[in-house]
């Protein structure tokens, strides 16, 4: 019994050390006062300014927009590359794996002023044929698709792995497509692979600030980016507001999906 | 499947195109890429420009004059307008990044005070690249109550009373001014004994100081974390309103007296615009706006004749007098060599 | 025959957009400005401001891997026991936190640490002395092991939660105590995902500099300092990225000891 509530315990103590500063960071949203020092009592205030501040909401939506895209779009050639390397030779296979990994395993640090670098002077070469290129919402979602697809891959493989090839092979011979037999018969079976590589790339590029930082350019501030370049000046309150409501927003998301068996197995297993 | 291949790859090229074509919507007059510091305009100052000349403002900041540079350098961003500090300027026309300000279209000129513009010869010997904008010294912001007695030099930096509640700036050259000035050298000092005698006083300053950052300095003098913070003057006068026991002195050593002007990079795409921007915060008008939300010093005389209130004309931290700037010196732009210097020696003192 | 021609966007884009960028990094690291060949820029890294910011970053983020280590092993060895372990709860509670944002996050821990923060006075309440945290190495240990826990306890949690209890029954029926079968069975078959943990938090804490100035107040620098402000201050490209080859190689020993270990199990994220 007594191992049991030490066990409790110690659980108890990492989940707050986990989510005290979250705590602290809903409770700063609620604060009246401006600086994140004195209580000056319970005020909503900061919620309505949120919503009449354009930066935040720009930034926002270009967060928002750059994870729905980069996880669509890395779900998509993640888990096509995940198919042609599942059917490589062993040699090759491994070798794919390797780059795959590259941008998961390296540095952010690393990764983003080798995209700096990149985009850097690619401009440079455009510029000599006149053609204008410069660091923004592109580049960013290049950053992010390419720091996506380590997670896809890794999710859809083990999927692969288990797939039984002869069903495959059975649609075929019973006259389906091989386009048919794949969106029928392979695609079902590594959905949830594929749904968690979606959900975990969009959870990436949602947190990321490192390669953003580096390749954002002037043009595309996204919530990350902004926060740090507030820091100098204060963190605007709003911040916290957005983030208590985001948190939340997903808590309830969660919550409801894990409440439903079927479909939890879906977003969390690999 | 060759379908779906090829859906792939048109993914792969739309985002490859939409990648170079940022494209934003211009005005009917066209646009302006003004590149400033933060919360350095009064931000309806914009829209009035905007609403005057038809002209779309593509407005971004940047947070020192070391985040500018090598954006402006290395093209990154094609912007047609920016305000960096007068050694950054100097630099900046040593690496031909300036384009000559065709002074025809910006006749509201005639309202900044010539000193200033002799100011400008001193980095741009035949003034034709810059435009003053705003100006202001460096000195100590103290809290009265948090100190046992009133500040007037730089030593108190160096006082070990005051471990934890000192805050000094975050680039090489304004954290190395008080340093060289407390040793009694220029602080545009390229001499190796000179700097590593001031980057010495720097490791031991190190253990008193609380943060070392540049923005935050106001915040954190508002909000009491600190005693003593070494701050421009603009942010000192703002800082004062907030709370009462803040008093701003410019060092009896001497001090850093800065400039911080408009100018034409080289990216520049939109010439003619980029004039009538500059003209436009020349206006007596405009600079007046300006001038009561941000509170810096400005070189336009004609704005400082409108201004009535008798408080703050007395300002000293806004109008300081002659004795006060003849102890002051600009920074000039030192050599890639010396700010190489500035810079290791920098990254010495902070990894002790 | 569908899959072949699959690989090929996904070669195109790993070429352009992983191997190339890499390419620029050791070309820049391995010239000077006017382009010929140099090995300063590695050697740059010789310098004492910049082994000194090595050697700390090195010395924080063992420092931080060690406790995240000792702080997940336990948690990950009573999760698996538990009921909470089973149904995905597990990894809910610790993706959850990522939600918020990173830097909000870790800003939050300036405010609980500072003088006078709740830390302080929730210590001063109890009559203990505050503790001076914020802007020292330790504030940033404290900011690595928040950030990286939840990479060491998801790999370890995930290998320890696949070991058959069959394998623990027979070595308690073969008379094994509760240590020995920790130490003879469970860790050694846990060891994959401890190695994956440990390149997971060992990696992004070597190189931080987010951390490092969200709770340093400027007054430590990191190597990742050193290679940010390298770059964004436009100092100089080229000893940013030979400071970036030497941090690599740090990051490629420890990749090839994770693989050593690692068959695939440990990977979680």
């Amino acid at each position: 019994m007594m191992k049991k509530l030490g066990r409790r315990f110690y659980l108890f103590l990492i989940i707050l050390f986990l989510y005290a500063p979250i705590g602290t960071l809903m409770v700063l949203s609620f604060n009246d006062s401006r600086t994140s020092v004195k209580w000056g009592g319970f005020s909503l205030k900061w919620y309505q300014r949120l919503f009449e501040n354009d930066t935040i909401l720009a930034a926002l939506g270009n967060t928002l927009l750059i994870a729905v895209l980069s996880a669509a779009i890395a779900t998509l050639l993640g888990t096509s590359a995940s198919i042609a390397i599942h059917h490589m030779k062993k040699r090759r296979q491994s070798i794919c794996m390797s780059i795959v990994n590259i941008p998961m395993l390296n540095a952010e640090i690393v990764t983003g002023i080798a995209f700096m670098l990149l985009f850097i002077s690619a401009g440079n070469l455009l510029s000599i044929f006149g053609i204008h290129f410069e660091m923004g919402f592109g580049t960013v979602l290049i950053g992010h698709i390419t720091f996506n697809l380590p997670y896809v891959v890794l999710s859809v493989m083990p999927k692969l792995k288990q797939l039984n090839i002869s069903m495959y092979e059975a649609a075929l011979d019973l006259g389906a497509g091989e386009g048919q037999a794949f969106f029928r018969v392979v695609l079902p079976d590594i959905m949830p692979g594929v749904l968690s590589g979606f959900l975990l790339s969009f959870t990436m590029s949602l947190d990321d600030f490192v390669i953003t930082h580096f390749v954002k350019g002037l043009g595309a501030d996204t919530l990350s980016t902004l926060i740090y370049s507030e820091l100098r000046k204060g963190i605007k309150p709003e911040m916290y507001a957005l983030s208590t409501i985001m948190f939340l927003a997903v808590f309830l998301v969660l919550v409801f999906v894990n409440l439903n068996p079927r479909e939890q197995s879906a977003a969390y297993r690999h | 499947m060759k379908k779906r291949i090829l859906l792939m790859c048109g993914c792969l090229a739309a985002v490859l195109l939409t990648a170079g074509c940022s494209g934003s919507s211009a005005g009917e007059n066209g646009e302006v890429n003004v590149y400033n510091w933060g919360e350095y305009i009064d931000e309806d100052v914009i829209d009035i420009f905007e609403e005057e000349t038809g002209i779309k403002v593509n407005y971004k900041t940047f947070d020192t004059n070391e985040d500018m540079y090598p954006i402006i350098a290395n093209g990154a961003a094609d912007w047609d307008v920016v305000c960096p500090s007068e050694y950054m300027i100097q630099k900046m026309l040593d690496n031909d990044l300036l384009l000559e300000i065709d002074f025809d279209n910006v006749p509201n000129l005639s309202n900044i005070d010539p000193i200033y513009m002799n100011t400008v010869k001193e980095f741009d010997p035949d003034a034709s690249h810059a435009v003053p904008y705003l100006w202001g010294t460096v000195g100590i912001l103290y809290n009265e109550t948090m100190v046992d007695e009133p500040i007037t030099g730089w030593d108190c930096l160096w006082n070990e009373k005051y471990a934890d509640n000192i805050v000094m700036m975050n680039n090489p050259r304004d954290v190395f001014a008080p340093a060289l000035i407390s040793c009694g050298y220029s602080l545009n000092s390229t001499d190796d004994g000179e700097l590593e005698e001031a980057a010495a006083l720097l490791t031991e300053q190190k253990p008193l100081v609380l943060k070392y950052t540049t923005d935050e300095v106001r915040d954190m003098m508002i909000g009491e974390k600190a005693a003593i913070g070494v701050i421009y003057s603009g942010e000192a006068t703002i800082c004062k309103d907030e709370n009462e026991n803040l008093q701003y002195v410019v060092p009896e050593e001497g001090s850093n007296v800065w400039l911080d002007c408009w100018v034409i990079p080289t990216t520049c795409k939109n010439k003619e615009n980029a004039e009538k921007w500059i003209d436009f915060l020349c206006r007596p008008d405009i600079a007046l706006k300006n001038f009561e939300y941000i509170y810096y010093s400005i070189p336009n005389s004609a704005a400082i004749e409108m201004i009535e209130d008798e408080d703050i004309l007395n300002n000293e931290a806004l109008f300081p007098d002659t004795e006060v700037l003849s102890r002051c010196e600009t920074f000039h732009y030192l050599g890639e060599e010396a700010e190489e210097k500035y810079n290791n020696l920098w990254k010495q003192v902070l990894s002790e | 025959m569908y899959k072949k021609s699959l690989s090929c966007p996904f070669l195109i884009w790993a070429a352009a957009f992983i191997i190339i960028p890499l390419l620029f990094i050791m070309y820049y690291g391995l010239t000077d400005k006017s382009g010929s060949f140099t090995m300063a820029n590695l050697m740059a890294v010789a310098t004492a401001e910049h082994s000194k910011a090595l050697f700390l970053s090195l010395g924080l983020s063992l420092l931080s891997t060690v406790i995240c280590l000792i702080l997940a092993y336990p948690l990950a060895l009573i999760l698996s026991g538990s009921r909470l372990g089973k149904s995905g709860f597990v990894i809910f509670l610790f993706i959850l936190p990522m939600w918020m944002n990173f830097l909000l996050r870790t800003l939050a821990w300036v405010v609980l640490l500072d003088t006078n923060g709740v830390l302080d006075t929730i210590l001063k309440f109890f009559g203990l002395k505050g503790m001076k945290i914020i802007n020292t190495p330790a504030a940033i240990v404290f900011g690595m092991v928040y950030d990286f826990l939840p990479f060491m306890i998801l790999p370890i949690y995930n290998v320890v939660s696949k070991i058959d209890v069959n394998v623990i029954n027979a070595a308690r029926d073969l008379g094994a105590n509760s240590f020995q079968t920790l130490y003879k069975v469970i860790f050694p078959l846990s060891l994959p995902g401890v190695v994956s943990g440990i390149t997971m938090v060992f990696v992004p804490s070597l190189t931080t500099f987010v951390i490092s100035t969200l709770l340093g107040g400027g007054k430590i620098l990191l190597i990742g300092n050193v290679i940010e402000q390298e770059f964004m201050k436009g100092t100089s490209w080229h000893i940013g990225s030979g400071l970036s080859l030497v941090l690599m190689l740090f990051i490629i020993v420890s990749m090839i000891l994770s693989s050593k270990y690692d068959h695939g199990e440990g990977n979680v994220l």
